[in-house]
C-alpha cells in the first residue's frame, strides 16, 4: 500500500468575485521510498495541493478529497489537535524561500529544539544533542557553534539546510519539499539535491518535490506527475516523460528548453495559462494546443482514474503517433 | 569582422562599508580589474553565482555607477574613472530587470511608461510623435496597440516583461543590459521572451550584455561567455569553446552542476565544498582555492593572471587543458 494516497482531491478559494478551484480532482500516490516530482508552471496548483495534504491551507480554502489516507490514517477525518501530530512529525515540508520561512527573532538552535520539543519525549540535553546531530547530518560546518547563530547570520544555503535539518528532526517518513532550490545558486543547489536524495535513499523517506525546473526534475525525480491549471494532465516514471511524453502541454514544454532547441528560434507555448475568469470550456489546455479539434473545446478529457498512465487528453501522444 | 561597440579596460568598483558602529571600514571588491571586448550585435553573456559581481558590472556599464578605476569605450566616446558620462551617451545604454512586476510602477499606465524616455530625454519631440512611437514600440514587442491605456496590473509577467523590453528600446539603444530577463517568469513564458529577443536584435542591430545564472539559457543566447567568480573574470570565451572546451576549474564545476533535463544522461558531478567566501575578506592568492580540488601552495599565495590564448581566456595557474 502507499504511504500517502489521495483521490479526488479538489481545493477551492473563496474570492470576492466567487469560488476560485486551485485544485481540480488530483490524484496522488506515494510510496515508501518514491520520489515524486510534481512539475508545473506558477498557478497550476502544484504547491496547493501539497499544502492541502498538510493541512497549512487558510480558511478560505475548501479542501473535498474522495480519500486523503497517510500511513494508514484518513487525514481528512482528523481533528487540528490529531493533524498536529502528524504534521511536522511523520510528514513535514520545507519551503522556497529558507530566508523568510525561519523566524528571525530566534537561533536556529531554538527553532530546531522548538520541533524536537512538540513531537519528541526527549530531555534539554538530549534535544541539544540531537540539534548538533541534525546539523552535522545535513552537512553544515562546526554545528555546535552554529546553533546559536541567527538565521540572518548564515547564508540562503545554510539556511535551507537548516530548514531541512528541522524537517526531518523527528524521523519524517515523507518530506515535501516545496521549490527547495529555486532561491540558490547552482553549485549549492547541487548540494541540497544531493543532500535530499541522500536522505531519501539512507533514512527510507519518501521525497515530493514541487518544481518547474525541468532539469532538476530529470536528475532526481523517479515518478513525475505534470500539472497543468489546477489539473493534473499526466504521470509517468522519469525516463518515459522525457522519452515520450504523452501530452500535447508536456511535449511543449520540454521543445520550449533551450537546452533541446536547434535553431536560434524556440519552439514556444502561444498564450498564457488560464486565470479564474478566463478557464476555457473542455480541455484547459485547448487555447494553447497545437493539436486541439472541436472535441477538445467541447468536451472535458477525463483521465481513467485506475490507469496510472492515463493522459488528460482526447488526443495523447505518443499511442496516435504509432498508427499513424 | 563587424566593428566593436563595447571595450572595457581594466574596469573596476569597490565599495566601502562600516562593519559595525564603531567598526573599522572595509573595502568590497565587488568588481576587479575586468577588460573584455563586445561585437556590434553580438551578445556576451555573464554568468556566475550570486556575489560574483555580475550585477556591478551591468550598473557600470550602464553608467549608473563610474568605474573606480579603468575606463571603457561606448561607441567611440571613452568613460573614464572620475568623469560623469554625457547624457546622450547614457542614452544609448538601457537596462532590462529581472522582475517585471516590481519594475514597472504599477501607478503609470503604460503610455506614460514609454513615453517618460522620451519625455526626458528628447523635449524636441510632440506628444502625437511620442504617441506614435511608443505605439509602434508596443507592437514591435508583440503587444497590442489597445494595450496603451492600461495599467501594469492587467498584464501577466511574460506580458510585463515585453512592456519592460519595449521601454528599454524607447531610444533606440544600441547596448541592452539584460539582468536575468527570464529567470522570475515560467518556462512556457522563458522561451516567447529569449525568442523575442533575439528576433529585436535581429531587426534593430542590438547588442546584448545578457547576464545569467541559467546555463541552458546562455549556451542559447550567448555568442560569447564571461565567467565570474568573486568580482573576477575567471574565465572568458566564445559560446563553444567554454561549454565544450572549460578549462578553470570553477567553469567545470559550475557546468557540472547544471542539470540537465536528460534522465538518462550519465552524472558526473563535480560538487563543490563549502560557499562563496565573502568579498569583504576575500582569501589570498587565487579567490577560488578554498573551493578548489585542484588548489595547491601556488594557489593560495598567488593570484592568477588572465592569460590570453587565442580566443579564450583563463585565469588559473593550473588550467586544465584537454
Amino acid at each position: 500500500m502507499a504511504l500517502l494516497e489521495v483521490n479526488n482531491l479538489t481545493v477551492e478559494f473563496k474570492t470576492s468575485q466567487g469560488p476560485f478551484r486551485a485544485v481540480d480532482s488530483i490524484d496522488v500516490a506515494v510510496g515508501a521510498n518514491d520520489v515524486l516530482a510534481i512539475v508545473g508552471e506558477s498557478g497550476s496548483g502544484k504547491s496547493v495541493s501539497m499544502l492541502a495534504v498538510m493541512g497549512l491551507l487558510p480558511w478560505t480554502a475548501t479542501v473535498t478529497a474522495d480519500s486523503m489516507m497517510f500511513n494508514g490514517v484518513d487525514l481528512a477525518g482528523l481533528d487540528s489537535k490529531q493533524r498536529r501530530d502528524i504534521v511536522g512529525k511523520d510528514m513535514s515540508m520545507i519551503f522556497q524561500e529558507p530566508m523568510s520561512s525561519l523566524n528571525p527573532c530566534f537561533t536556529v538552535g531554538f527553532q530546531l529544539r522548538e520541533a524536537l520539543k512538540a513531537h519528541l519525549p526527549l530531555s534539554r540535553r538530549e534535544r541539544k544533542h540531537r540539534a548538533v546531530e541534525l546539523l552535522e547530518m545535513v552537512g553544515i560546518p562546526e554545528p555546535t557553534k552554529r546553533l546559536g547563530a541567527f538565521p540572518h547570520q548564515l547564508s540562503g544555503g545554510m539556511n535551507q539546510r537548516v530548514m531541512i535539518a528541522m524537517a526531518i528532526a523527528c524521523k519524517p517518513k515523507l518530506l515535501i519539499a516545496d521549490e527547495p532550490t529555486t532561491a540558490l545558486d547552482v553549485t549549492i543547489q547541487a548540494q541540497i539535491l544531493e543532500l535530499l536524495l541522500e536522505l531519501n535513499q539512507q533514512h527510507d523517506m519518501a521525497l515530493v518535490l514541487i518544481t518547474h525546473d525541468m532539469g532538476v526534475v530529470a536528475e532526481t525525480a523517479q515518478r513525475v506527475s505534470v500539472q497543468y491549471a489546477g489539473q493534473k494532465v499526466e504521470e509517468q516514471s522519469v525516463e518515459a516523460l522525457f522519452a515520450t511524453p504523452r501530452h500535447p502541454y508536456t511535449h511543449a514544454l520540454l521543445a520550449a528548453l533551450p537546452e533541446r532547441a536547434t535553431g536560434k528560434m524556440l519552439p514556444s507555448i502561444p498564450g498564457v495559462v488560464p486565470g479564474q475568469f478566463d478557464r476555457p470550456s473542455g480541455c484547459l489546455f485547448s487555447p494553447r494546443c497545437e493539436f486541439a479539434t472541436e472535441l477538445c473545446v467541447k468536451e472535458v478529457p477525463i483521465a481513467n482514474s485506475d490507469d496510472p498512465t492515463s493522459v488528460r487528453c482526447h488526443y495523447p501522444l505518443g499511442k496516435s503517433a504509432s498508427v499513424a | 569582422m563587424s566593428e566593436t561597440l563595447l571595450q572595457a579596460e581594466g574596469i573596476n568598483r569597490f565599495y566601502t562599508v562600516r562593519t559595525g558602529l564603531f567598526g573599522k571600514s572595509a573595502t568590497v571588491r565587488a568588481l576587479s580589474t575586468t577588460s573584455f571586448n563586445l561585437q556590434a550585435g553580438k551578445t556576451l553573456a555573464v554568468v556566475g553565482e550570486s556575489g560574483c559581481g555580475k550585477s556591478t558590472l551591468a550598473r557600470v556599464i550602464s553608467m549608473i555607477e563610474p568605474p573606480g578605476q579603468g575606463s571603457f569605450t561606448l561607441d567611440g566616446t571613452t568613460i573614464k574613472a572620475d568623469e560623469p558620462a554625457a547624457s546622450e551617451i547614457r542614452s544609448s545604454v538601457q537596462l532590462v530587470f529581472q522582475d517585471p512586476y516590481g519594475s514597472l510602477n504599477p501607478r503609470q499606465k503604460i503610455s506614460q511608461i514609454l513615453c517618460e524616455p522620451l519625455l526626458i530625454n528628447k523635449p524636441e519631440i510632440t506628444a502625437a510623435q511620442r504617441e506614435e512611437q511608443a505605439r509602434e514600440m508596443l507592437q514591435l514587442v508583440g503587444l497590442r496597440t489597445e494595450h496603451y491605456d492600461r495599467y501594469p496590473h492587467m498584464f501577466s509577467g511574460g506580458q510585463r516583461q515585453r512592456i519592460a523590453i519595449a521601454r528599454a528600446l524607447m531610444l533606440r539603444p544600441k547596448l541592452l543590459v539584460l539582468d536575468e530577463p527570464v529567470s522570475a517568469l515560467d518556462l512556457s513564458i522563458q522561451s516567447q521572451i529569449l525568442n523575442l529577443l533575439v528576433e529585436l536584435q535581429d531587426k534593430l542591430n542590438l547588442t546584448y550584455l545578457f547576464i545569467s545564472h541559467d546555463l541552458s539559457v546562455v549556451k542559447h543566447m550567448a555568442d560569447e561567455i564571461l565567467v565570474m567568480y568573486l568580482g573576477r573574470v575567471v574565465e572568458s570565451g566564445s559560446t563553444e569553446e567554454i561549454f565544450t572546451n572549460p578549462q578553470h576549474p570553477y567553469t567545470q564545476a559550475l557546468l557540472s552542476a547544471t542539470p540537465v533535463a536528460d534522465p538518462t544522461l550519465e552524472k558526473n558531478r563535480i560538487q563543490l565544498e563549502g560557499e562563496l567566501p565573502s568579498p569583504l575578506s576575500p582569501p589570498s592568492g587565487c579567490a577560488f582555492n578554498p573551493r578548489c580540488w585542484l588548489a595547491q601552495d601556488q594557489c593560495k599565495k598567488e593570484s592568477p593572471e588572465l592569460e590570453l590564448q587565442g580566443t579564450h581566456s583563463v585565469s588559473c595557474h593550473f588550467p586544465q587543458r584537454c
